[in-house]
């Protein structure tokens, strides 16, 4: 754990004391106190509930923000900022300083909170919800929601910059960040939740104000605890789902001992190239379990013939020449993996024809079988082997520039070069290596001479 | 509780639908509709809401939207502000219509909704707008404060739900033969989830229209749909989730290990007799994973066992594939309760979890029945109640032979 900069410290202590600036009673407005009560108890129990039975699970826009809004859009901007006050100073923080985290997460909230609250009342919009007018009150909500948007992506960004991770997820580290990078993506990310957020909040809002009630208001936050159930079983799933991708592979290492992190190693390398060679995050990520799983098939092979030291008869190889067939038949059934399926079939065969299963030649072999047999062959040459020693990076590169157009996609092999060129080679994660919060350190099973000659 | 029934129920519900429909379709014609704006404006919502319709075992309200809408519309005393003056016969008939409009393009693909579903929403709603509006109409809320009303339809909604959930398992169990009591559970569970989210939604907007006029509704049906695009993805996941495991699964297959379609065959019949001995929805997916990957541990072995037939092996050894399975099982980061149940499928019955044993006799009889040729199933079971002491489980043996019996083994869409 690093010590927290001096400066972030500074940048803290100055957004507290904004905060309670903010948290100032306006003279002459009496503040409508048990609404306050009412709705900070909620936000502080929601939050409460929320981090307490999804642990570990981030929502995109992060909180109960629902409850936030519709506070700014009920009460005066003070009353409002001091709504969020309970909850972000009792919320889980996850990490430490755990103090410092709470009264940034409070102050950034209060800040956000109060400049909605401004922006809508100022634009006349707490007359809007106590008049039930919905087609104007949609304007001022959506300038308030903009406002508390900007000001926690301005925050949020700022913090970012000067040298500390913003409490929640997704910025975990401790760290700077370059300044450009910091604001990236911040607003366009978190706009559109925080507008659902919002609407359900003007929702509560009119419904308060209306002879229904606060029980009424409650009522609109169920859907949204609901959805959130789901999102957070959606999560849930999901990492099951890719863990057992990953035991897909391990079956495999079970069986065939000395090729251990190599599936991980190729997913790696293919996402490489599939990135160099600019296509969309969702392909990258297909060509990535193309990658892990192109050797698959060898659960079918006889475990007899894959740990079999010494040279193998035509028979054996024969057999052992089937995998990816075996691969394919095994996969086909998930839909998900889409063209990785073909990589599995295809990753043997060569640009000249020679290759197996069908001996494909050229152009016919599909885009994502030519990318992972460039990245099989690459980590074969860069790791260990019972029949070899691992060669350099660079030399492993330069063989496969000598293949490329014979049995390698020379686009492929360029695209590897290039990307290797530029950020070095890094078996990151391996099978065997369940931690991946210690992803700098090379794990066991990876050879250390796939090292050098990776900052050329 | 679990002997098959015919289905006079079946009929009796429909032939209630269909009465009630008729009747208010040929009531709302004499009289004429009342407020058209209002009408329309809901009909369009339950519209929409069935076009975004999505079927599929795993999701248990497929247009929370058309539903949440239909129950408002049931619910509705004023309309921004003016009292509305329709009728139950109304409420039905739009409802009915608007459902149907909307499940056109459904029907053209061959997916529409069951006929038990549009049951369930004509006996639903008719139920709501008969317990509301002739009270309603007559004035008895009218001297009740603002909360207290909203606390009314909640819990008019809230009754609703669970005697549809009771009518849905009602269905379910007749036209299945699953006992009556895990399905009601089942069903129940379903309430607390979307279910809930439906029902805030109907009343909420039957008092947000009261309040703000029609502009409420595009506005509080954002969160419903963003709920139900959540539970979406949910299902999409785990959908996705059970191919892989059945890949998985298949990896015994492809090396020759066991026979093609061992694993499925396993899961499906495991499946079955799970569901008559009434375990709940969750524990159905552990016993179907279980199932799968139930020969899991046999790629260790460096020689296949001949034909893949476990049962036949000395107990230590099936102990050990067991282990070894369970070890493997374990990696993939599924419920532990997968492992667990793989890990003990060799045990004596007296020491194995329920979905254990079901995994371990389903296995045998699959094993043997296949060996048997035309007799087989038939001397299979025999051999497994002969072997039952401390072998296999009586009460799943005898479950077993019900499930084979009734032979329902596709299994039918729930409710």
């Amino acid at each position: 754990m690093e010590a927290v900069p001096a400066r972030a410290r500074v940048s803290i202590a100055c957004a507290a004391i904004a905060a309670l600036l903010c948290l100032l009673p306006l003279p002459g407005v009496p503040a409508p106190w048990w609404a306050v009560a009412l709705l900070a108890a909620l936000y502080a129990g929601c939050e409460r509930v929320a981090r307490s039975r999804f642990v570990g699970i981030s929502h995109p826009a992060g909180t109960f923000y629902p409850v936030l809004l519709a506070g700014a859009f009920l009460l005066p901007p003070p009353a409002a900022a001091l709504v969020a006050v309970p909850g972000a100073l009792l919320s889980h923080a996850g990490q430490r300083p755990v103090a410092l985290r709470r009264v940034w997460r409070a102050a950034q909230l209060v800040l956000g909170v109060w400049a909605a609250a401004s922006v809508h009342s100022l634009l006349g919009g707490r007359d809007a919800v106590a008049a039930g007018d919905v087609p104007y009150a949609l304007g001022p909500a959506g300038a308030a929601v903009l406002a508390f948007c900007l000001v926690l992506a301005l925050l949020d960004g700022g913090i970012l910059a000067v040298g500390v991770g913003a409490p929640p997820a997704p910025f975990r580290q401790w760290g700077r960040v370059p300044v450009r990078r910091a604001w990236r993506g911040l607003v366009a990310r978190s706009l559109a939740p925080i507008a659902v957020h919002g609407l359900a909040g003007l929702m509560m809002a009119v419904l308060w104000r209306s002879p229904y009630g606060p029980v009424a208001a409650l009522l609109v936050l169920l859907p949204m605890c609901v959805s959130w159930w789901a999102f957070a079983q959606y999560h849930r799933e999901r990492a099951a789902h890719q863990a057992t991708i990953r035991a897909l592979v391990q079956a495999v290492d079970i069986k065939d001992g000395y090729t251990r992190g190599h599936s991980e190693r190729v997913g790696q390398a293919s996402m490489m190239i599939a990135r160099e060679l600019g296509m969309a995050d969702e392909r990258v990520e297909v060509l990535r379990f193309a990658g892990i799983l192109h050797d698959v098939g060898k659960l079918g092979v006889p475990t007899r013939l894959l740990r079999k030291d010494g040279p193998l008869t035509p028979e054996e190889r024969r057999v052992i020449e089937l995998h990816p067939e075996y691969g394919h038949e095994m996969v086909r059934g998930i839909g998900f993996l889409g063209e990785a399926r073909a990589a599995v079939l295809h990753h043997h065969e060569r640009l000249d024809g020679s290759g197996y299963p069908y001996g494909l030649v050229g152009r016919q072999i599909p885009e994502s079988a030519r990318v992972v047999a460039v990245a099989d062959a690459f980590d074969a040459m860069t790791s260990t082997r019972s029949y070899s020693r691992a060669r350099p990076v660079a030399v492993a590169l330069a063989e496969l520039e000598r293949c490329a157009g014979s049995q390698f996609d020379p686009v492929m092999v360029a695209a590897l070069v290039e990307a290797v060129g530029r950020t070095g080679w890094h078996p990151a994660v391996t099978a065997d290596d369940e931690k991946p919060q210690a992803p700098r350190v090379p794990p066991p099973g990876a050879p250390l001479s796939s090292r050098p000659g990776a900052h050329r | 509780m679990s002997a098959y029934r015919p289905p006079p129920l079946l009929t009796l519900v429909h032939a209630c639908a269909a009465l009630l429909a008729a009747g208010s379709l040929a009531v709302t014609l004499y009289d004429g509709l009342e407020e058209r704006r209002v009408a329309l404006a809901f009909g369009v919502l339950i519209t929409v809401g069935e076009l975004s319709r999505r079927n599929g075992a795993q999701i248990r309200e497929p247009a929370p939207l058309g539903a949440a809408a239909a129950l408002s519309y049931a619910l509705l005393g004023e309309a921004g502000g003016r009292a509305t003056h329709h009728g139950p016969a109304h409420v039905v008939a739009v409802v009915l219509a608007a459902s149907l409009l909307g499940s056109v393009p459904h029907i053209a693909r061959g997916q529409g909704p069951t006929l038990d579903h549009l049951a369930r929403r004509v006996l639903t709603v008719g139920f709501v707008a008969v317990c509301f509006q002739p009270p309603y109409n007559r004035g008895m809320f009218d001297d009740w404060g603002g909360p207290a009303y909203a606390l009314l339809l909640l819990a008019l909604l809230s009754l609703t739900a669970l005697c549809d959930a009771v009518l849905a398992a009602a269905l379910a169990h007749t036209r299945t033969g699953w006992p009556f009591g895990p399905v009601l559970r089942d069903e129940l569970r379903a309430v607390c989830g979307i279910g809930s989210a439906v029902i805030a939604t109907g009343a909420v907007m039957a008092l947000a229209v009261a309040v703000v006029g029609l502009w409420a509704l595009p506005v509080f049906s954002v969160p419903l749909l963003l709920a139900q695009m959540s539970f979406r993805r949910y299902a999409a996941v785990r959908a996705t989730y059970r191919q892989t495991i059945a890949s998985l699964a298949r990896a015994t297959e492809v090396a020759g290990y066991t026979p093609c379609g061992h694993a499925r065959r396993v899961a499906a019949v495991s499946q079955a007799v799970g569901r008559d001995l009434g375990l709940t929805e969750a524990e159905l997916t552990v016993l179907e994973y279980a199932a799968l990957m139930h020969d899991i541990g046999q790629l260790s072995l460096v020689d296949p066992v001949p034909a893949g037939a476990t049962a036949a092996l000395p107990a230590a050894e099936q102990r050990r594939i067991a282990l070894l399975g369970g070890a493997v099982v374990r990696q993939t980061g599924v419920d532990e309760a997968v492992a667990v149940v793989v890990e003990r499928q060799a045990d004596p019955y007296a020491e194995q979890p329920l979905a254990a044993r079901i995994v371990r006799a389903v296995n045998a009889y699959e094993e043997k029945s296949r060996e048997g040729g035309p007799g087989g199933p038939l001397t299979a079971l025999e051999e497994l109640r002969l072997a039952t002491s401390g072998t296999y489980a009586p009460e799943v043996v005898e479950s077993l032979a019900r499930v084979l019996a009734r032979s329902s083994l596709t299994l039918p869409v729930a409710g």
